[in-house]
């Protein structure tokens, strides 16, 4: 019973990480956009809805007590907004230097969320915010499956609009400017809007995941927004394949057994004086992972497939 | 008398301080199909990136139909009607040559992510409207055949087709061509000859560089032959060819 219950708790995560893998595909793998920030798309998307659905709060700003349903919405809203700012400012940078500020914008925001008290809750973080499916919280199996069956919806529903994306005008486009920017100027397309509208969603993405993870958690706060966040999904996507949306999902739930399951071994293994410095063996873990599969597979487990676009029928049946 | 197709005035450029474009100027016609040669080194390619507006002029002014663009992007340029081919094709290799001819029409709704999500009906209708427009062009050019291979299959010739399909599919108003003929074969090089009459002959002004000399006494009615950065002679091809400074250049390679 308690396996089962955790399994699907395990689960869950997992497909919350899925949504913030899928939302760098389409900044990494669709547009070769290097957003070493993702932790704090993630962070904006969950502090967001936070604000709008827990109830007032005295010593906090906000706290609207609004349905779940808005606060994943502005989420993914808010964060869409937040990095299409960012966007504007640096995609006109080189890859390396897009990392940089990517990079350091996420430790500004992280330090925000820690140090503005009145809208974060600082250190302390945030807690008792509102649950889907909290009416059944007693009962952890059925709480935790149906906010399974409520995550791998989102995760398919998400899949299946990026796939369509993926074959519309929109994606046809982004892998002309990925194929030569050059030529695609030349033939009136403008890459630093693409860019632009890609950063964007895979913004929007992320925060969403964000406003997941938070009600399905409970409980959020500055630790969870640090760096590693970002390289567990850079380790994710890398393993599961760039550029391909279910490699993406796969990636997502692979590794993140790796790193629930090292920490568990962990925890078994070493007495309890040790445990917060053999906890960095989870680190080396998915480190030496990657080393391995980028030695032996460096294009994924599920590599970029060749997207056609659909032109609604083949020339015989029109 | 209405204003040129294209018309480009006193046009300067220089990289790194050797003056590459100097005190340029000429005007294609409304309609007319005008070569522009020269021997190599003589600046007719970076006069072409200037026109187009990949690079922008140290001094000079460039209008299409009479409106100054000298300022405008190369994607507005073409937005107005000006679409260039590249020297060396440029194809989108792993995209499919239907796929390569469909993106370059202007003006797609379902170019922008929200649209797709939220018009899809303006955007599949667009997507109809243009598949149509892409096939025909594509049998314009001889490449039915190999309308769902990746362009990465194309020979050199076939990717001088890919790139006329794919700047008729702009809709331009005028065209520049870069040496459509140069590393085709002779059996594609008559086909290429014949679509670019069949482009002017609908109205299309078109600049052409070419190295070509039968290619340009075939198609063209006007020649502006550039040396050095400068426009060294003008006028109809059998002409100006006879010239001796136009002997000279090309026999030197500087202008006497």
């Amino acid at each position: 019973m308690e396996y089962l219950a955790y399994a699907a708790f395990f689960l869950t995560l997992a497909m919350t990480f899925s949504i913030i893998c899928l939302g760098l595909n389409v900044q990494w793998g669709q547009t070769g956009l290097f957003n070493v920030g993702v932790a704090a798309f993630v962070g904006v998307g969950a502090y967001t809805s936070v604000l709008l659905t827990t109830p007032a709060t005295p010593d906090r700003i906000g706290g609207f007590g609004l349905p779940i349903a808005v606060g994943w919405i502005g989420a993914a809203g808010v964060s869409a907004v937040v990095s299409f700012l960012v966007g504007a400012l640096t995609l006109r940078l080189r890859s390396d230097y897009l990392a940089i500020t990517t990079f350091g914008i996420a430790i500004a925001l992280q330090l925000c969320f820690q140090n503005i008290e009145v809208l974060t809750g600082g250190v302390f973080g945030v807690g008792f915010i509102p649950r889907a499916f909290g009416s059944v919280q007693a009962n952890a199996l059925l709480f935790n499956y149906a906010n399974l069956a409520l995550a791998a919806a989102l995760v398919v529903v998400l899949y299946l609009v990026l796939e369509h994306l993926a074959r519309s005008p929109w994606g046809r486009v982004l892998r002309a400017v990925r194929e030569d920017e050059a030529a695609a100027q030349s033939l009136g397309k403008n890459p630093a809007a693409l860019r632009l509208q890609a950063f964007a969603l895979g913004g929007a993405i992320m925060g969403l995941a964000g406003a997941v993870q938070a009600h399905f958690v409970g409980f959020i706060s500055p630790p969870n927004y640090l760096p590693m966040l970002t390289f567990q999904v850079w380790a994710m996507l890398i393993v599961g394949g760039s550029g391909n949306n279910m490699g993406a999902i796969l990636g997502a739930v692979l590794v993140w057994a790796i790193w629930a399951l090292s920490g568990s071994l962990i925890s078994e293994v070493f007495p309890a004086d040790q445990q917060a410095r053999a906890a960095s063996l989870q680190i080396v873990v998915i480190g030496v992972m990657l080393c391995l599969l980028l030695l032996w597979r460096p294009q994924g487990l599920l590599p970029e497939r060749q997207t056609i676009s659909k032109h609604l029928g083949t020339r015989h049946d029109t | 008398m209405s204003n040129p197709a294209l018309s480009a005035d006193g046009l300067s450029m220089s990289f790194g301080g050797h003056n590459v474009v100097r005190d340029m100027s000429l005007n294609v016609g409304t309609g007319e199909l005008v070569g522009l040669i020269g021997p190599n080194g003589a600046g007719k390619t970076t006069m072409f990136n200037l026109l187009a507006g990949t690079l922008r002029p140290k001094a000079g002014v460039i209008r299409l139909a009479g409106e100054d663009v000298t300022d405008r992007s190369q994607q507005g340029r073409c937005g107005s009607g000006l679409s260039r081919s590249f020297q060396i094709p440029k194809p989108f290799a792993r995209m499919t040559v239907l796929e390569n001819v469909m993106t370059s029409a202007q003006g797609q709704v379902g170019e922008n992510v929200l649209s797709v999500l939220i018009r899809p009906g303006a955007v599949a209708a667009q997507e109809r409207a243009n598949v149509a427009r892409a096939r025909a062009l594509i049998d314009f050019v001889s490449l039915s055949h190999l309308e769902d291979r990746p362009a990465s299959v194309l020979s050199g010739g076939q990717r001088k087709l890919l790139e006329l399909a794919r700047v008729l599919m702009t809709e331009p108003k005028v065209i520049l061509l870069d040496e459509p003929a140069a590393g085709v074969n002779p059996a594609l090089l008559d086909l290429i000859i014949d679509r670019i009459a069949d482009i002017n002959s609908r109205g299309i002004s078109i600049l052409l560089i070419e190295h070509n000399m039968d290619m340009i006494a075939r198609l063209c009615s006007r020649v502006v032959v550039m040396a050095a950065g400068r426009l060294l002679a003008e006028g109809a091809p059998q002409e100006v060819t006879r010239r001796p400074e136009v002997v000279d250049v090309y026999l030197d390679g500087m202008p006497s």
